[in-house]
């Protein structure tokens, strides 16, 4: 399964990483904003991305929102420190698929990515 | 400063250092700073806008922020590297965005992160926002958090820039 991880910040991409590799994904790109990551969906076709919120040059939100324009299936993932219910709402209207808030437990976010995948029927 | 403003800091930076790398986070009594000058020499900042604003900075010693952000990247790394200074902008952004959703009905936006390394430091705020130092014991050292942030309504401007001493 391809998966695009897109957040500014190297060490959060890491941490990600090194979760998804323990589940046995590892056919991963990274991004480190929005506009870097619409730049790389053509080539890397992503079955799943996780995107951050807060970015420079693009956000997570308006990621989202593009993206969704064009693709309203594949699943997104909101990893963010944004943890306000009216930032989850807004994510969510947006076309996110689940939300994780920062801090989290590597069990945490491969409880979410297990559940978005099942929902959305794309776990292989 | 409204006591409310400064709780959810303490809560947050208890909740990341222990979510993340498992280190405990005993918190000492906060007090108004009166320096100019940061605590430590590496800053990880923050700017505050929207309803709220002001700056929050995580000041560490270097060797302090170098045992934590190994604790956290898994990864030994000097001060003067890219990734970590990237470590430590992750670290105040986190424990920024979990303390904002504290502040109940009010809109506030939180900046990207800016870490700034080097002894004798100062991170400029406006001067009418009193800046609260919560000092924070750790297994890896003392870390600082220093707040400066009040409600916008009071109608203050906030500049935030920094420069090395």
């Amino acid at each position: 399964m391809r998966i695009l991880l897109i957040d500014d910040s190297k060490t959060m991409r890491n941490i990600q990483k090194s979760v998804l590799k323990q589940l046995g994904y590892n056919e991963l790109e990274e991004a480190c904003d929005g506009q870097d990551a619409l730049n790389k969906i053509g080539s890397f076709k992503p079955e799943l991305c996780l995107v951050d919120w807060n970015m420079p040059v693009m956000d997570g939100l308006t990621f989202v929102k593009t993206f969704r324009q064009t693709d309203k299936s594949t699943p997104l993932i909101m990893v963010t420190t944004e943890a306000e219910k009216s930032r989850v709402i807004e994510a969510i209207k947006a076309g996110v698929n689940n939300y994780v808030v920062k801090p989290f437990t590597p069990d945490l976010l491969s409880e979410r990515i297990t559940e978005t995948l099942a929902k959305c029927g794309a776990n292989s | 400063m409204d006591a409310s403003y400064i709780t959810p800091f303490m809560t947050s930076i208890q909740n990341v250092f222990s979510t993340m790398f498992q280190l405990p986070v005993e918190i000492g009594e906060p007090r108004i700073k009166t320096e100019s000058k940061t605590t430590h020499d590496v800053s990880g900042i923050i700017g505050v806008s929207g309803e709220m604003v002001g700056t929050i900075v995580l000041s560490m010693p270097s060797d302090t922020a170098e045992s934590i952000v190994a604790l956290f990247t898994g990864m030994e790394m000097g001060a003067d590297t890219d990734d970590f200074a990237d470590a430590v902008g992750e670290l105040i952004n986190m424990i920024s965005g979990n303390a904002k959703a504290e502040f109940q009905r009010k809109s506030v936006s939180i900046s990207c992160p800016s870490v700034v390394i080097g002894s004798g430091h100062r991170v400029a705020s406006s001067s009418n926002i009193p800046c609260v130092l919560i000092p924070c014991n750790t297994d890896c050292g003392e870390v600082v958090l220093e707040v400066a942030i009040r409600e916008a309504t009071e109608s203050v401007s906030t500049t935030s820039s920094s420069t090395a001493a």
